[in-house]
């Protein structure tokens, strides 16, 4: 405890002197978050000292070994850190699926020359990653994919289509489910790893209703993926056609981000909050509803303690993730209708500067992307009823 | 603390599981004190039994003869009252009147503990005061007389009234009916005279009495707490009350969730078992998922009483209101998903109904208490 207390008083100081005070507000749009990457360019020069005075202290990826461009923090440390960064309300330094989710899977299923040299790039901000997963006729049927890698010998030829790929079009580098065995639907999938410049790679935005476009449609024409970037550096993560427990492995750690498990903040009643911001004159009937949210926000809040307390020593069923998923969207979709309601005709508001530039309704319309991006409500349900309650299948 | 039980606590809750599973039992408990139209509603021998196992001293400090444990393992033996149904005074004498007690002088800790350690005795607690829980509005009397209180007025759904040996009762010592101030808590002895009984069977077969004090002459002992200070006693047996209520509906709402999911899987319609059909499955699993959430809020209200934390009595709140709802979702669905059996009555899932019925009631229902939230949050 000692040694935690002395850990939490240096990482203040160290804050205090490195995170500017421009970085310590919350975060507005898209500018304000920086994804690093081949062209990233800095906002200004304070996004640019924060990122930087991170990254040589290993605090873009605090809890990875020190080798792998981490901070080494055991749990506890790492827990500190977080603590003392929403306490001043720090921005993330780097926001990467690199470290969100290609990390863990090379963390987990990596060989030790791969993990040197593509989790240090992660950590740096270097190569800035998308996740090719879902395609047009497989969205949560992932493991039907039809995208084909015929084998080369010593590389693969890629042919195919993926859909919903999070910033592909400024994306450097694709981690993505490629079949390479037609005969076996779960053996038969490989995880790859290849550069977006690749010759045959195209992409295209697809505009939303909240009228962003963060996915695209990303497109493979004869792309040459070689089987190796060097010695002990596979061009795939775990094993060829083993790909899907990688997969399968990552979307339990995309599930639990969803769900907000993880997040205190999601978890708070808002009542009080919107009740204030509508200068106290809320309809009863929507009071009511506002309780009956909180009563059901804060009791989740409990349950998302309740399992990461769980997972910690493992008493967790594997198939809670699947539930947690359900239950934390669903709940912030709701949570986003009551802000809509309460928010009336300004909630409404598409473009104007006190909206900043309609947060809310965009915000609104992107928890309904909640149910069905990572697996659907209905999908976790099916998977819920199956491996923890084990009804029967039809 | 994490959110689950220790070791010693899940050895707890192996014995209460199988003590309940065993004695507890719906056609031994339940079934048979119903269908002999039993004036108490519960057994007399199955509740020395329980003193036998130390369930009955749980909360009760060991300088008094107890066991000095907390809420959370009163909670495990409430979970599994509520998934056997047993007929039982544990909540309103264990956990409720032991809660005041704690409060009480040497001399009244000295007069009614070591019977309710031993099986002995039985408590009740009287807070309503008509059909809805409103602990913020006391109008029932208590003036002074000699060295002593006069006790006049009229309560209501005071569970196990009429067998209980000792009464608590939340009365008025000044001010007016809404006031915060002004209350005090009395042990009232069953032999008081002025006190009478109405005393009603419930829709789950439990008894409760509608109680009038006329004139009930009570001395200078028997007040629990501070005399017009009584709030706070109060509040503390209401967060007890709360959060007991809410781990037996816990036990209720996974015993009927448990007997349901069973019935998937062996009732077959059009040539396949039910469970097979996705409208089902998928009903099943979002009860399961809402049971589970109810369950971890319960714990971690425990936790927090148990703490004496700042947050504990807005998260009481949350958990009888949350439990409320997913218990109340897990009897509607048992029904439903067994058909046409689910409405007989020699068939198990209705009895969970009644008792959901009645224990949502009990301690402010999930409408009282979700304003109950709102209001404690500042809206």
């Amino acid at each position: 405890m000692a040694d935690l207390d002395a850990f939490r008083a240096e990482t203040r100081a160290w804050l205090e002197a490195n995170c500017p005070p421009e970085m310590r507000q919350p975060v507005r749009d898209d500018d304000d978050v920086y994804w690093g990457g081949r062209n990233a360019t800095f906002k200004n020069d304070a996004q640019r000292a924060w990122f930087e005075a991170c990254r040589d202290k290993g605090y873009t990826v605090p809890a990875w070994p020190k080798e792998y461009g981490g901070a080494g923090l055991t749990p506890p440390e790492a827990k500190v850190l977080r603590e003392e960064m929403a306490r001043i309300g720090a921005r993330p330094p780097l926001s990467s699926f690199g470290i969100w989710m290609l990390g863990p899977a090379l963390l987990h299923f990596g060989t030790e020359q791969q993990k040197l040299h593509f989790l240090n790039q992660i950590a740096r901000g270097e190569i800035r990653w998308c996740q090719g997963y879902s395609e047009p006729g497989s969205g949560s049927d992932l493991v039907s994919l039809q995208t084909f890698g015929e084998d080369k010998g010593d590389h693969w030829i890629v042919n195919g289509q993926k859909i919903w790929t999070s910033y592909a079009d400024k994306a450097d580098w694709i981690f993505c489910l490629v079949r390479t065995d037609k005969a076996n639907k779960y053996q038969g999938i490989t995880f790859m790893l290849f550069d977006m410049e690749s010759t045959g790679v195209a992409t295209k935005p697809i505009l939303l209703i909240s009228g962003n476009s963060p996915f695209c449609e990303t497109f493979f024409d004869d792309v040459k993926v070689p089987k190796s970037y060097g010695d002990g550096i596979p061009a795939y993560v775990g094993e060829i056609n083993r790909g899907w427990d990688v997969a399968k492995y990552l979307l339990g750690h995309e599930r639990e981000m969803i769900s907000g498990a993880d997040s205190s903040e999601r978890g708070a009643g808002i009542g009080a909050t919107l009740t204030r911001q509508a200068g106290g004159e809320l309809d009863p009937v929507l009071r009511a509803e506002l309780a009956m949210f909180d009563v059901d926000a804060l009791a989740f809040s409990a349950m998302g303690e309740k399992f990461l307390d769980e997972v910690k020593v493992g008493k967790a069923h594997p198939a809670y993730s699947n539930m947690m998923k359900y239950a934390g969207t669903e709940l912030n979709k709701r949570r986003h209708e009551l802000v809509m309601s309460a928010g009336g005709s300004t909630a409404l508001e598409w473009d104007s500067e006190e909206t900043r530039g309609g947060a809310a309704p965009r915000a609104w319309l992107r928890t309904k992307a909640n149910s069905i991006e990572g697996g659907t409500s209905e999908v976790m349900l099916n998977v819920v009823a199956k491996r923890i309650l084990e009804l029967p299948g039809a | 603390m994490p959110l689950y039980h220790t070791d010693d606590q899940a050895m707890l809750a192996e014995t209460a599981q199988q003590f309940m599973g065993e004695e507890g039992a719906i056609a031994k408990q339940l079934r048979k004190w119903r269908d002999q139209g039993c004036k108490d509603g519960f057994g007399h021998d199955l509740w020395k039994q329980m003193a036998e196992m130390g369930f009955t001293g749980l909360l009760v400090p060991e300088t008094d003869g107890g066991l000095g444990m907390g809420h959370v393992e009163a909670g495990i033996v409430l979970e599994e009252i509520g998934r056997n149904l047993t007929p039982s005074p544990f909540l309103t004498s264990s956990v409720m009147a032991a809660t005041a007690l704690a409060s009480a002088s040497d001399e009244a800790r000295g007069r009614w503990l070591p019977g309710l350690v031993s099986g002995e005795s039985v408590f009740a607690v009287a807070i309503d005061e008509g059909a809805k829980h409103r602990p913020e509005r006391i109008a029932t009397r208590a003036e002074r007389s000699g060295n002593g209180f006069k006790l006049s007025g009229k309560k209501d759904f005071v569970v196990h009234g009429a067998s209980a040996d000792m009464i608590v009762v939340a009365a008025r010592t000044s001010g007016a009916d809404n006031d915060e101030g002004g209350v005090t808590l009395f042990a009232v002895p069953k032999d008081a005279a002025g006190l009478g009984h109405n005393s009603v069977r419930l829709v789950d077969s439990s008894m409760a009495s509608h109680l009038t004090l006329d004139g009930v002459e009570l001395d200078g002992d028997a007040v629990i707490g501070e005399v017009d200070g009584g709030r706070e006693v109060l509040g503390r047996v209401l967060d007890a009350g709360r959060v007991g209520a809410a781990a037996e509906g816990v036990g209720v709402a996974r015993g009927a969730m448990d007997r349901t999911v069973e019935y998937l899987k062996q009732r077959k319609q059009f040539g396949r078992l039910i469970g097979e059909f996705q409208a089902l499955q998928h009903r099943a699993a979002h009860l399961y998922s809402e049971v589970e959430i109810a369950r971890a809020v319960v714990i971690k209200a425990q936790q927090l009483l148990d703490a004496g934390a700042e947050n504990a009595s807005l998260m009481a709140s949350v958990a009888k209101a949350k439990v409320g709802k997913a218990a109340g979702l897990a009897v509607k669905e048992g029904v439903q998903m067994h058909g046409g059996i689910g409405m007989t009555d020699e068939y198990d899932i209705g009895l969970y109904m009644k008792r959901d019925r009645a224990l949502a009631e009990f301690m402010g229902d999930v409408y009282y208490h979700a304003d109950r939230v709102a209001r404690l949050s500042g809206y």
